[in-house]
């Protein structure tokens, strides 16, 4: 039997839907100019920039939503199976700052930070998808959002993560996709990468998330509303009170997303929080938080709809047992909740900054929740007697046929970070620190990278470079840090 | 005005009770007491107080919230009879405040802009969702001596950085200093944009925009052209 989390009765998700419905009807959903026609089309009203669903349409809207989709490899696999209790993780997104691998002191991220990551995100199972992980403060912010795309495509072949800077951007972002996957219809058919896209609390789709809804949508590839109430501040205190607001706010984008294309890829997802009365944080490892994620992905999952969260993230500043304990809590607790994807590994500081020391925690963090969902199975037709009927009371479990056979599916073996007493680590330091520190050392050593068929690295160099020069550069930004041993080098 | 008047105008801002400050300071006017006095004996006294029971975990946002409303009862009473009677409040300084560009969130910054009014700043808020360019026009057009910037997004925290760069294309960055804060921002990060200060909640904000001041006065005393 699979362990689930369930933290709302079914009375409340329809009290909370109930509500859901009203307020996208009133006082209703501030839109941007660029929606307001397909809206009024299908019959909604609009006044001064604030739509006013009705709940027919809006569930008119969310039958049309595909139940499961997949995100795709590089080479074409399904990777990522959004819909029905599939839980996948991916590292948290768009941070500005690292924990500088050296000093462990934070610091502005660079491209090679990102590739960083990248490789080692490559490496470890646990991630079924990468991100666009952090802001390249190095490269210009006018290429930002491209590049960083470009690096995690050209370093990896697991489905991405991410999302634009700006409603203009999105056209480069996806032309780039379309490049990488082989033409428009090929990642249409098969979408490498799907966009998170934010309304802004309560209840605002803004110029560039309008905008950004319906052109996903247009253009096939899949969308992820990321709604972010804050308990207490931009929205209601009341845990129950932000979970309706983030299933108005994903309704409403999912009405906006579906008479744009009926039918499209959304994904109902979101990185609510509660704000701390005390220092007005938004405390990303509070259980309060974990159990608003987990709370949002219920109703959503009530309507049938794939799903995502930001969990696996702690909010000190440094690696230590609050921030590990924050970010296991939560990892446990968003899979036993059947949430699709999970982003948020490796984050730390309110989501201000990246560990990649982090993440190869995180990482195990995961792979304990994943062992946690395969539940307890009775692998045997006997479950106990007959190996005791073997042993008798001798205790000689070690010899038996059913430990050599079963004893794998039975228990997880977590990497070298997770001190399990094994003489080896007698050698190492003690600390869980430096034991992640090492591990990333050797995954990053490891990793290897495979080449794109050579005519589409031609073309996405010459996009880059052509993408590149408008913004005013010659070249391509170097992405080389002397920081680093081995040098990520793009071409 | 005996002192268990002032002492009640102090409580109305502990409690977050604007119509009994409001009633205090309309009592106040009615019956002869200055102004300045009710506002430095009774008001101001009252917001440090829940400055620094903030600052001690003893308050709560919601409560700084209510107590800041309370203190705008007392100061929409004051204020007009203040002026009057031809009289000012001694100015520490002239603030220009706003939540930065694609932000609407405000709560941070209408305590500062409550804290700042009640330490003897005078705030002009731009409100929320404020580009670059209007910080720089408004700061141009008051004189002001600081900005206040505040972001309460990780996603509009960068735009921090435009308006330190509108106040530095406007040549107004030598006279006017910049001070920023929100959930998000951190000492560092406003090192990194080139802001002048952060600051982590409302109480901080005043100690830091006093100190920027000493900063412009010593910088003005040495460099008087």
């Amino acid at each position: 039997m699979r362990p689930r989390l369930q933290m709302l009765e079914k009375s409340l998700i329809e009290r909370i839907l109930g509500e859901a419905f009203q307020l996208i009807a009133n006082p209703g959903v501030r839109v941007a100019p660029y929606v307001v026609e397909l809206l009024q089309e299908a019959g909604i009203r609009v006044e001064n920039g604030v739509a006013h669903i009705p709940e027919t349409i809006a569930r008119r809207a969310i039958e049309t939503v595909p139940r499961q989709f997949s995100v795709f490899d590089r080479s074409g696999r399904p990777a990522v199976n959004y819909g029905g209790d599939n839980v996948h993780f991916d590292p948290g997104s768009s941070c500005l700052n690292i924990l500088d691998p050296k000093t462990q002191q934070p610091r502005p991220a660079l491209a090679a930070d990102l590739v960083r990551l990248v490789q080692v995100a490559e490496m470890l199972p646990q991630f079924a998808a990468q991100s666009t992980a952090m802001v390249c403060n190095d490269v210009p912010a006018d290429i930002g959002d491209w590049y960083r795309l470009l690096l995690v495509l050209w370093y990896s072949e697991k489905p991405v993560v991410t999302g634009a800077f700006s409603a203009s951007s999105l056209h480069t972002l996806l032309e780039l996709l379309a490049i990488e996957s082989g033409g428009n219809d090929a990642l249409r058919a098969k979408p490498r990468a799907v966009f998170d896209v934010c309304p802004s609390p309560p209840l605002n789709w803004s110029e560039f998330a309008s905008q950004n809804l319906v052109d996903l949508a247009r253009a096939g590839v899949p969308a992820e509303i990321v709604s972010m109430p804050l308990a207490g501040a931009t929205a209601p205190v009341t845990l129950v009170g932000s979970i309706v607001q983030h299933a108005a706010e994903c309704i409403s984008g999912i009405t906006i997303h579906q008479l744009a294309n009926p039918g499209a890829p959304i994904v109902w997802g979101g990185a609510p929080a509660i704000f701390d009365m005390r220092s007005g944080k938004t405390p990303m490892g509070a259980i309060e938080t974990a159990m608003l994620d987990v709370g949002c992905a219920e109703v959503g999952k009530s309507l049938g709809m794939p799903t995502h969260a930001y969990l696996v993230a702690g909010d000190g500043r440094v690696i230590d047992a609050q921030v590990e304990m924050e970010s296991g809590m939560s990892t446990v607790l968003g899979a036993l909740a059947g949430i699709n994807m999970i982003s948020g590994a490796g984050m730390l500081d309110f989501l201000a900054c990246h560990s990649i020391e982090k993440l190869v925690i995180d990482a195990e963090a995961i792979a304990s929740a994943q062992r946690l969902i395969e539940g307890l199975e009775p692998r045997t037709e006997s479950l106990a007697a007959a190996m005791f009927a073997q042993t008798g009371l001798s205790g000689d479990f070690l010899k038996l046929k059913e430990t050599r056979t079963l004893f794998r599916k039975e228990q997880h073996f977590p990497s070298s970070v997770i001190d399990r007493g094994l003489p080896v680590m007698d050698e190492k330091d003690p600390g869980v620190l430096d034991r992640a520190h090492q591990r990333v050392e050797e995954l990053v050593a490891s990793y290897e990278r495979r080449p794109l068929a050579s005519d589409r690295e031609q073309e996405m160099i010459a996009f880059a470079q052509r993408e590149g020069k408008k913004a005013g550069l010659d070249g391509l930004p170097s992405i080389l840090d002397p920081m680093y041993e081995r040098e990520p080098r793009l071409v | 005005m005996s002192e268990s008047s002032f002492s009640a105008m102090r409580q109305s801002i502990i409690d977050g009770a604007p119509d009994t400050a409001s009633g205090l300071a309309q009592e106040a006017v009615a019956t002869g007491v200055p102004p300045l006095d009710a506002i430095n004996n009774g008001y101001v006294p009252g917001m440090h107080d829940v400055g620094e029971q903030f600052a001690r975990g003893q308050m709560f946002l919601p409560d700084m919230m209510a107590s800041a409303e309370a203190m705008r009862a007392a100061m929409a009473v004051l204020e007009p009879a203040l002026k009057k009677q031809g009289e000012e409040r001694p100015m520490a300084g002239v603030v220009v405040l706003g939540t930065t560009k694609g932000d609407i969130h405000e709560i941070g910054k209408i305590l500062v802009g409550t804290m700042l009014t009640a330490h003897g700043f005078r705030v002009h808020d731009l409100g929320v969702d404020v580009p670059g360019e209007k910080f720089a026009a408004k700061a141009r057009e008051l004189g002001a001596d600081i900005v206040g910037v505040s972001a309460l997004l990780t996603t509009t925290m960068k735009n921090q950085k435009g308006v330190v760069e509108a106040l530095a294309q406007a040549g107004l960055r030598s006279q006017v200093k910049i001070m920023v804060g929100g959930a998000p921002v951190s000492r560092r990060w406003a090192e990194e944009i080139g802001a002048d200060g952060y600051a982590k909640d409302a109480m901080s904000a005043v100690a830091l925009a006093r100190e920027l001041m000493e900063q412009k006065m010593l910088h003005a005393a040495k460099d008087p052209a």
